[in-house]
């Protein structure tokens, strides 16, 4: 045995180091495997079909889900304003003060943690499926990139969606705070929505369109990386999908906070 | 042709592939035969460029593909047709819409044109009418021929099939081989393939090459495997338990 001693205090050391290595090493593949797909995004062809499909996939089959969310939070959020501002008699600004919370924050937010949650976890399932049955390596040989017919539509998908299934969650959101607010504690309709009018802008609209669409490129960017990238067998596909909803919902709430302190 | 010299390839510190030295004449069969897990599928994934060697080259007509890459890679790949191990279709698409994917995506067919060669190529595997299934509502044996089926429908010049037949009835496994003949004898296409069905691959190769230990223990035309005076291919044909 070549002097184990040194090596044994160094171990700690080493296994720092190599941990450190490995992830700078993953770092660079998670984004080499995004300029990969902007290198097929803009080379054509485009597959417009695929895309569509995505859209689906992504968007209106997570319609119901951010429908439910958006209402629950918007009647909590209505409650729970309603309640705290009445104890400083300024319930007048119910509306704008759930209008805000939503569009600056919950809406995008929350929409993206459920359609991560929905489609996410499926897009990693079904890419991690195709990987382990070779269908990824068939498409290859076939000379069709799967980047171009498996990640590029995804990512555009979720670019598209978020931002109008934020929107949709937003408006259903507001009108779960109306419900509460108005018809069920009885503020007036009149300031709910008028002081609503008042007080949100389009930096705020603007601000939550912006997180959207970079939540919507995040998520299906995790996922589709996550699913090329699986171990062996069911249970690599299962590790992938689970690491794929962890790290998009670590990365939403991260950039979440970032871009809040950053966009106006 | 096809030559591959001194392939070298492990996993993890684990070598798959020793050395593996193999001249493939063009439109030639080729069998490839050698234990279970000895190599033969990761073998034929470094001839298609899914995996890259440690060191070692493949040489495809004269141009040197081993480490080819985005179009260059594809110019190539266009000329093959792979029957995977596990068949590999599309399991979101219909059997027929598998086999018309490489003609839709890579040819100017027009859409009846496609639908004639997708049903002509799947009544040459004995499929006719399943074009409508699923790939998960068939058999496994039905699964393999559609694979066939899509790897041949773009006439491609060199052909690789891993394991084509296994898991098929004695029958199909005789008819898949025919047709791998006949295919064969009207296109002319090179081809390698991975098979376990001894004595059958005997009537159909030109040349067997028995992959042990990394490495290519014995290669020649049948008649020749089978009188050959190594103890490990004699073992292994004759399905002789180890040690004996
Ligand atoms: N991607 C991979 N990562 C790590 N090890 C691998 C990988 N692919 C194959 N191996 C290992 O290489 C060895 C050879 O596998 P291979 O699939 O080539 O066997 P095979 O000869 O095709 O067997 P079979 O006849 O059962 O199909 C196995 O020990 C396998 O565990
Ligand atoms: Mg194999």
């Amino acid at each position: 045995m070549p002097d184990p001693a040194p090596s044994a205090a160094l171990r700690p050391v080493e296994a720092l180091g190599d941990w450190t290595i490995s992830i700078i090493a993953s770092l660079g593949r998670f984004l080499t495997f995004f300029l990969r797909a902007l290198g097929s995004l803009v080379t054509p062809p485009f597959k417009f079909n695929v895309f569509v499909d995505r859209v689906d996939y992504i968007g209106f089959r997570s319609l119901l889900i951010i429908l439910l969310t958006g209402a629950f939070t918007g009647m909590v959020l209505g409650l729970q304003i309603f309640l705290t501002l009445s104890r400083f008699g300024s319930e007048a600004f119910l509306g704008p003060a759930v209008a805000l919370s939503l569009i600056r924050e919950l809406g995008p937010v929350l929409a993206a943690l459920m359609i991560t949650g929905r489609a996410g976890s499926a897009l990693t399932a079904e890419l991690g499926i195709m990987r382990i049955t070779e269908q990824i390596d068939a498409l290859e040989v076939m000379a069709l990139s799967p980047f171009r017919y498996l990640v590029v539509p995804s990512i555009l998908a979720g670019l598209v969606t978020f931002p109008l299934m934020t929107a949709l969650f937003d408006v259903i959101g507001i009108l779960g705070g109306y419900l509460v607010g108005v018809k069920l504690l009885g503020l007036s309709a009149g300031t709910y929505f008028g002081e609503m009018q008042t007080f949100v802008d389009m930096r705020d609209i603007m601000t939550g369109f912006w997180k959207s669409v970079l939540f919507g490129v995040v998520v299906t960017w995790v996922a589709t990386y996550k699913g090329f990238h699986v171990g062996h067998g069911a249970e690599g596909v299962a590790r992938a999908t689970t690491q794929a909803v962890v790290l998009a919902s670590v990365l939403i709430l991260m950039w979440d906070y970032f871009l809040g302190s950053v966009l106006p | 042709m096809i030559k591959v010299e001194k392939l070298v390839k492990s996993f993890h510190g684990q070598p798959v592939l020793r050395g593996v030295d193999l001249e493939v004449p063009q439109g030639s069969i080729t069998i490839i035969i050698g234990r279970s897990g000895g190599g033969k599928s990761v073998f034929l994934k470094h001839l298609i460029g899914l995996l890259r060697p440690d060191s070692g080259r493949v040489v495809i007509d004269g141009t040197d593909v081993t480490h080819l890459e985005g179009g260059e890679l594809d110019r190539i790949r266009q000329r093959y047709g792979v029957v995977f191990q596990g068949g590999a279709l599309f399991d979101s698409q219909t059997c027929g819409e598998n086999v018309a994917f490489p003609l839709r995506e890579k040819t100017r067919l027009s859409g009846r044109e496609v639908a004639q060669r997708v049903e002509a190529s799947l009544a040459q595997v004995g499929l006719e009418g399943v074009g409508r299934k699923y790939p998960a509502e068939i058999s496994g044996g039905m699964r393999k021929r559609v694979a066939i089926a899509l790897a041949l429908v773009t006439e491609p010049q060199i052909v690789f099939f891993d394991e084509p037949t296994t898991g098929l009835d004695p029958i199909l496994v005789n008819s898949i081989h025919h047709l791998i003949r006949d295919l064969h004898r009207r296109h002319g296409f090179t081809a390698i393939m991975v098979s376990h069905e001894i004595p059958e691959i005997f009537e159909i190769a030109d040349t067997v090459a028995m992959l042990h230990e990394g490495r290519i223990v014995e290669h020649g035309p049948p008649d020749a495997i089978q009188r050959s005076a190594n103890p490990v291919v004699q073992q292994f044909i004759r399905g002789e338990p180890e040690g004996h």
